[in-house]
């Protein structure tokens, strides 16, 4: 049989697997009965209806569907890499992975590292208007964040705050 | 006369200074990202939510309210001039707007879509505080079966009214639920699913997944297709005030909007998209005046039906989540989050226990609606000109945005990563088409649903039948059914799926 809706079988399978995952992670919590629910209870009963309403996304892509196979398509590989990689730079940047022994850098050279990083995202990025547009932001962040708002950042790398 | 004192006090609580300049931060804001096209009200409520930390309650919530309905005015704006929904309500007023513009109305069709706004946000502010004190009084009837059973209402009517496959939204909902029950169990004091990682024992912040989903998962969807070229109506856009015969076409369009969208604004899963489409959809089945343009050619009643529309619902849902702690909408599930941060539990409690916070909040929204009027017509060249701004100049922004709020909610870097992840996910929801908006809802619901649950079947011994036999909570389930029968039917299935098609 043919499948007709790409997306939604994979959607399906998707629900399914997440469904399933919860129902058997639930059974390791006490399940109970309906007069006295364990913790397991809601979140296996409610794995049990993913699984089931999964399946029938997935046999209903064989059934109906947009014309065309509504096919995936490509995977936009560049902004993803890119934009989520410029999101956990900063994480790091920011206050450091002392488990890997990356010591904190601080807001002002975080910021500067997700502006560049970010930027690659788009293709014919240059470096040059990705630092202007660094400063211009962290110059802001810094007066709107730390000093109007008074949320706490470690601002400066190790080696300058004391 | 109870309302009017009130609402007295209610504007005495508006008319602060510092509530003053909170609501008109919040509508700026809400204009500046209801313009830009590629961020909305959602992404921008879960970045600025940190940053209200430090405010009393009532400021915090007057100013993130700004935002969503200051959005729906900026929509308009950018559907006009650029023919791009600057705000997904603002889709069908692309249709007619645009076409105003290119005819050198697009004055008229600015002052149509605020205007409208105007006479709208202040009747849906109305309604709000005629409705609050009957509805909070039913609520406080409610048992856990009723409230369990009014939340089943809630999660198939965001179903039923969503675009979209009923299925696949259905199963958003539960996947929304089961996300919502990590962390500690608050009845056994198990950690369920939190892997021994302390940070999830909390739970997982409802902001990572708003901001990965919304924010990052939309950022890397737009960089996908390459820059569209964007026509800007960049001149100057002049005879703002629509003529005397303008107006009078305009006018039952306006009351015929705002009528609509304060109904389908109250309804689970209704608010301000919605409303627009409706209104839109009922307009053009109206008949034809003579000399009328059609629609879709430039009908200035293809703009103020839809934007006084957007604009009532937007106001009316707040109804449910201020009455009854339930919200009809994701925006509506973020601002749940919102007042848990401030340690306010939403429901019928908090118009006696907090009635400066009640009142002042519904006050507001009529301020402010008065304020976006004046910074949407008067003010519009400076609007124009952020539409030149490039989408290069801007995600890098929206991205470190999001990345500053996640990390200032714990000072934590764990949600950093989770937004990470969040994105991703996001991304991979987009690739199957699948709707997030009704995950949040379910986020926001599950652990509420699950103590609900438990504690109706605790005082029924374990008897299910607890839910039909109490009338309240039988009648709400029987509308639950309704509503999926109704979608279920092969005519109205054809007819949902055509009109969603059509954007």
């Amino acid at each position: 049989m043919p499948l007709v809706s790409q997306r939604d079988f994979l959607s399906g399978l998707m629900f399914m697997i997440v469904g399933s995952s919860f129902a058997w992670g639930a059974v390791d919590y006490e399940i109970g009965q309906a007069a006295r629910m364990g913790p397991g209870y809601f979140p296996f009963m409610l794995g049990l209806i993913l699984v089931g309403l999964g399946a029938l996304v997935a046999v209903n892509s064989f059934r109906s569907g947009p014309p065309g196979g509504d096919r995936i398509g490509s995977i936009a590989w560049r902004p993803l890499v890119f934009i989520l990689g410029a999101n956990l730079l900063f994480g790091a940047l920011l206050v450091g992975l002392p488990s890997f022994g990356l010591p904190p850098f601080g807001f002002i050279v975080a910021i500067f590292g997700l502006v560049t990083l970010s930027g690659y995202a788009r293709q014919g990025c240059k470096l040059r208007e990705s630092i202007i547009l660094a400063t211009i932001l962290a110059v802001g962040s810094y007066v709107a964040f730390v000093k109007l708002l008074n949320l706490q950042f470690p601002v400066l790398p190790w080696f300058l705050a004391n | 006369m109870d309302l009017i004192n009130n609402l007295l006090l209610g504007f005495g609580v508006a008319f602060t200074f510092q509530n003053l300049i909170y609501a008109f931060v919040g509508c700026l804001l809400g204009t500046l990202i209801g313009v830009l096209p590629g961020i909305g009200p959602l992404a921008t409520i879960a970045m600025l939510l940190p940053a209200t930390y430090g405010l009393p309650p009532v400021a915090a919530l007057i100013m993130l309210a700004g935002i969503y309905y200051g959005a729906q005015y900026g929509g308009s704006t950018t559907a006009i001039l650029v023919n791009l929904p600057g705000e997904s309500s603002s889709v069908v007023t692309v249709l007619d707007g645009y076409q105003m513009a290119r005819k050198g109305r697009a004055g008229p069709a600015l002052a149509a879509a605020g205007l409208g706004s105007f006479f709208a946000g202040c009747v849906g502010t109305l309604i709000l505080a005629g409705f609050a004190a009957p509805l909070t009084e039913v609520a406080l009837e409610f048992g856990p079966a009723e409230y369990f059973s009014l939340m089943v209402v809630g999660l198939i009517g965001a179903v039923v009214l969503a675009s979209g496959s009923l299925l696949k939204a259905l199963s958003m909902i539960v996947l929304g639920l089961l996300l919502g029950l990590v962390g500690t169990d608050v009845n056994s004091g198990v950690a369920r699913y939190s892997f021994d990682i302390p940070e999830l024992t909390d739970g997982i912040s409802i902001l990572a997944i708003a901001m990965g989903i919304f924010g990052y998962g939309e950022i890397i969807q737009n960089l996908s297709h390459p820059d569209e070229k964007r026509e800007v109506f960049t001149g100057k856009v002049d005879h703002i005030f629509p003529t005397a015969q303008d107006f009078k076409r305009m006018l039952p369009a306006v009351l015929r909007g705002t009528t609509l969208g304060s109904a389908l604004g109250i309804l689970p899963g209704g608010g301000a998209l919605l409303s627009a489409f409706t209104a839109y959809t009922i307009e053009k089945k109206t008949k034809l005046q003579a000399g009328e343009i059609p629609f879709g050619q430039g009908n200035i009643r293809g703009v103020a039906a839809p934007e006084a529309a957007n604009n009532a619902g937007a106001q009316t849902s707040f109804i449910p989540l201020l009455t009854l702690g339930i919200p009809p909408n994701a925006v509506m599930a973020l601002m749940v989050g919102a007042m848990t941060i401030h340690n306010i539990q939403p429901g019928p409690q908090v118009m006696t226990s907090n009635p400066e916070l009640f009142w002042g909040l519904i006050a507001s929204m009529w301020i402010g609606n008065a304020m976006l009027v004046i910074l949407n017509l008067p003010l519009i060249g400076i609007w124009i000109k952020l539409l030149t701004v490039p989408y290069k100049w801007l995600f890098p922004a929206i991205v470190l945005f999001c990345a500053i709020g996640v990390y200032s909610t714990n000072n934590n870097s764990f949600d950093i990563w989770m937004v990470a992840l969040f994105g991703l996910i996001g991304y991979v929801f987009i690739k199957l088409g699948c709707e997030p908006a009704p995950l949040l809802l379910g986020l926001i619901l599950g652990p509420m649903m699950e103590e609900y649950l438990r504690r109706a079947l605790l005082i029924s011994r374990g008897e299910w039948s607890v839910f039909v036999t109490r009338p309240i909570s039988a009648s709400l389930l029987v509308v639950a059914l309704v509503l999926l029968t109704i979608v279920l039917l092969p005519a109205v299935k054809k007819k949902r799926e055509e009109a969603f098609v059509e954007d």
